[in-house]
């Protein structure tokens, strides 16, 4: 039985429209205008036990309202969920004992109160045993160093203490099935080490099954084994990081130092032939960018002892750029005739792997196909050096419409469901 | 999971009890409060000795009551409630296994206990030294004061959850709120008790939850209902305590399909 069963889940708000003017408020006042907002579009994915899962997608992509309908706090507008057996939102009260959640952003610990007597008081609600929650309390203790926080109250706690003993907090009754919500955001890295060494051992000792969503990708690169990425409440990728990185990796870059002056110009005659792209920075360095379709040593075989290379240092695609560059393709795949020429690079970005788009459609939605189409060919050559800058259309209009609207909900608002043509999120510099 | 229900009973009153400071300035206001209606209602008196069914003895021993009684039902669950739904904590309050109005239930309960030792009782004996007061005898009709004004509590909080709860359609329910509060202290009968009121505004109020927080145990205490009415009086409130709960499963069954979490 897997952990966690979703299956064509969909959550709608409504969200009242405010109209402008004096006028406009006081119809408001009378007859107010709702607007239906698709959080989650009908999504569908199974999650065995003990798997480490991570849940990625920009700001507003669904991500927090499908982990609180996970965890029970909300109710879907349609669809099938099961976690551990149960559907989280009808038994509510005897589903949350076998989770524990943790809110990246909100405390669950009493904030007037020690860390150790909230956690004496979480035992109550769970009905731990006494014995048993000795046990893990030192386990945990021991695991998160909490030993000098217990006393503390939690409002003076540092954010890392307080995530710590968060962790704890979800764990005291021994859930076997974890729940994060952006668990390491504003956490430093020796803490985010920590916490995610912490999340490992829980999982390979315990068993844990844990989901979380997060921004960070390191999270995911250190902890799961499988990611689901999910875009204006659509799943556009399901599977493993390393096949995200294989199908969506552009290629890998050589950079070379010269130990002496070198022209340019007489660079590009020596790969004459290949589909590779010279980005000379100077006469003493140079990039060379090689797409995935080719060996790295056929390049180099003809490059080695021609050129005086001095030092030589090659770079994979980073898990960020590829992640953008998904983020920007799924946007870019509904593009209206007009947004291709505003925006080529994302396009672009994703045409460097136009030649696995096809492969990648049965998991993508996509993204791929569309974007090739969109991409002219020097766009597509210049990929190797584009530094896709993401500038979303109206980020400000997004936070300001937060303030009233479910964060969640804001970014659909912001997108406007019916008009994707409109969309101008994306707008990127081409360089070299 | 009892116990757990009583935990939130504890905690809130040691919470109560480290801002107690808070209070100080509360029993100022009460005492400037009963005071104001005692010399009042003596002015309104002069030479009657009887007006609405209350004697001059009698009308201010129950404004002095009424207020002490208030301290201790009186909460503010609708705003915690209200703020919760605002700023999204109510997210965490639906991880954990149990009931959330229980619990703001019960933590209403906590802050009443504060009240009633540290702000009701004691205020009773200053008012009763500043004021001469026209205390009841009979021991029984101290019982089935105590007994009343824990179904005041009862009522009033479930009045409260229920506006409260209003935070889940209204992006701003605090004119509800403040509306309710204007609303309970006037037609309860803490400022002018409902025998004072005309005749056809007695039977509407008769038919409101409001008289049986403040009207009925204070006329039950200061001795103008005769035994078997305060038998009645307790009756009323029973009803309402137990009618009160049906509004309030509805309301939270559509709130929990309306529930969104604001700030993520």
């Amino acid at each position: 039985m897997p952990a966690i069963e979703v299956e064509r889940l969909r959550k709608t708000f409504k969200v009242p429209v405010h109209r402008e003017s004096l006028r406009g408020a006081i119809m408001d006042l009378f007859l107010r205008r709702h607007k239906e907002i698709v959080a989650v579009k009908d999504i569908s994915f199974r999650i065995p036990e003990g798997e480490i899962c991570g849940y990625i997608g920009e700001n507003g992509a669904g991500k927090s309202t499908t982990i609180k309908m996970l965890a029970g706090i909300l109710v879907p507008t349609s669809g099938r969920v099961e976690v551990a057996g149960y559907v989280p939102w009808r038994d509510r009260e005897a589903f949350v004992r076998r989770i524990g959640v943790v809110f990246g952003q909100r405390s669950q610990l009493w904030w007037d109160i020690g860390v150790i007597e909230s956690f004496r008081l979480l035992r109550k609600v769970y009905r731990v045993e006494e014995a048993d929650f000795r046990r893990r309390l030192d386990e945990l203790t021991e695991t998160l160093q909490l030993g000098e926080l217990l006393h503390r109250p939690v409002r003076k706690l540092s954010l890392g203490q307080r995530m710590r003993c968060e962790l704890a907090a979800a764990l005291l009754h021994n859930p076997s099935i974890l729940f994060l919500d952006e668990p390491t955001i504003g956490l430093d890295i020796v803490v985010k080490t920590q916490i995610r060494e912490f999340l490992k051992k829980l999982n390979r000792e315990h068993g844990t099954t844990i989901l979380l969503t997060t921004h960070d990708l390191q999270d995911i690169e250190a902890l799961c084994s499988r990611v689901i990425m999910l875009d204006e409440g659509q799943i556009i990728y399901d599977g493993s990081l390393q096949e995200l990185k294989e199908r969506w990796s552009r290629g890998r870059e050589v950079r070379f130092r010269f130990s002496e002056p070198v022209e340019p110009s007489g660079l590009a005659a020596l790969t004459n032939g290949l589909p590779v792209r010279w980005t000379a920075a100077d006469e003493e360095s140079a990039r060379l960018w090689v797409p995935r379709e080719i060996q790295v040593a056929d390049v180099l075989a003809r490059l080695v002892g021609a050129l005086p290379i001095q030092d030589m240092s090659f770079k994979e695609t980073g898990t960020d750029e590829i992640v953008r560059a998904i983020y920007q393709s799924g946007s870019a795949s509904v593009p209206a005739a007009g947004t291709a020429a505003d925006a080529p690079v994302p396009a672009a970005a994703a045409a460097g792997n136009a030649s696995v788009s096809g492969k990648a459609a049965g998991d993508v939605s996509s993204p791929g196909e569309e974007a090739a189409k969109d991409a002219s060919g020097p766009a597509a050559a210049a990929v190797g050096d584009a530094r896709p800058v993401k500038a979303k259309g109206a980020p400000a209009s997004a936070g300001a419409a937060a303030g009233d609207v479910p964060e969640d909900a804001a970014g659909q608002e912001e997108a406007g469901e019916e008009t994707p043509g409109k969309k101008k999120r994306t707008e990127a510099q081409v360089r070299g | 999971m009892a116990s757990a229900y009583l935990e939130f009973i504890r905690i809130r009153f040691l919470t109560m009890l480290a801002y107690r400071v808070n209070y100080y300035s509360g029993i100022v206001i009460y005492s400037l409060n009963i005071g104001v209606y005692y010399f009042l209602w003596k002015a309104i008196y002069g030479d009657a000795s009887q007006l609405g069914g209350f004697s001059a003895a009698q009308i201010t021993t129950y404004v002095a009551v009424s207020w002490m009684a208030r301290s201790f039902y009186f909460n503010n669950l609708d705003r915690e409630i209200a703020n919760e739904i605002r700023d999204g904590s109510v997210a965490i309050q639906m991880i954990r296994p149990y009931s959330y109005l229980l619990v703001k239930f019960m933590q209403g309960f906590g802050e009443g206990l504060f009240r009633l030792v540290m702000f009701m009782l004691p205020g009773l004996v200053v008012v009763m030294l500043l004021f001469p007061l026209d205390l009841p005898k009979e021991p029984w009709r101290w019982a089935v004061f105590f007994l009343m004004i824990l179904f005041s509590f009862l009522i009033n909080s479930q009045i409260n959850l229920l506006t409260g709860m209003i935070a889940f359609w209204l992006e701003n329910n605090q004119g509800v709120i403040s509306f309710k509060r204007v609303m309970v202290d006037l037609f309860s009968g803490v400022v002018l008790p409902i025998s004072f009121f005309p005749g056809w505004a007695r039977t509407v109020l008769e038919w409101l939850p409001f008289q049986a927080i403040a009207y009925l145990p204070g006329s039950a205490f200061t001795g103008t209902l005769s035994g078997s009415e305060v038998v009645f009086a307790i009756g009323i409130q029973a009803v309402w305590s137990v009618a009160l709960i049906l509004p309030i499963m509805l309301m939270w069954r559509a709130a929990r399909r309306r529930m969104f979490v604001q700030g993520g």
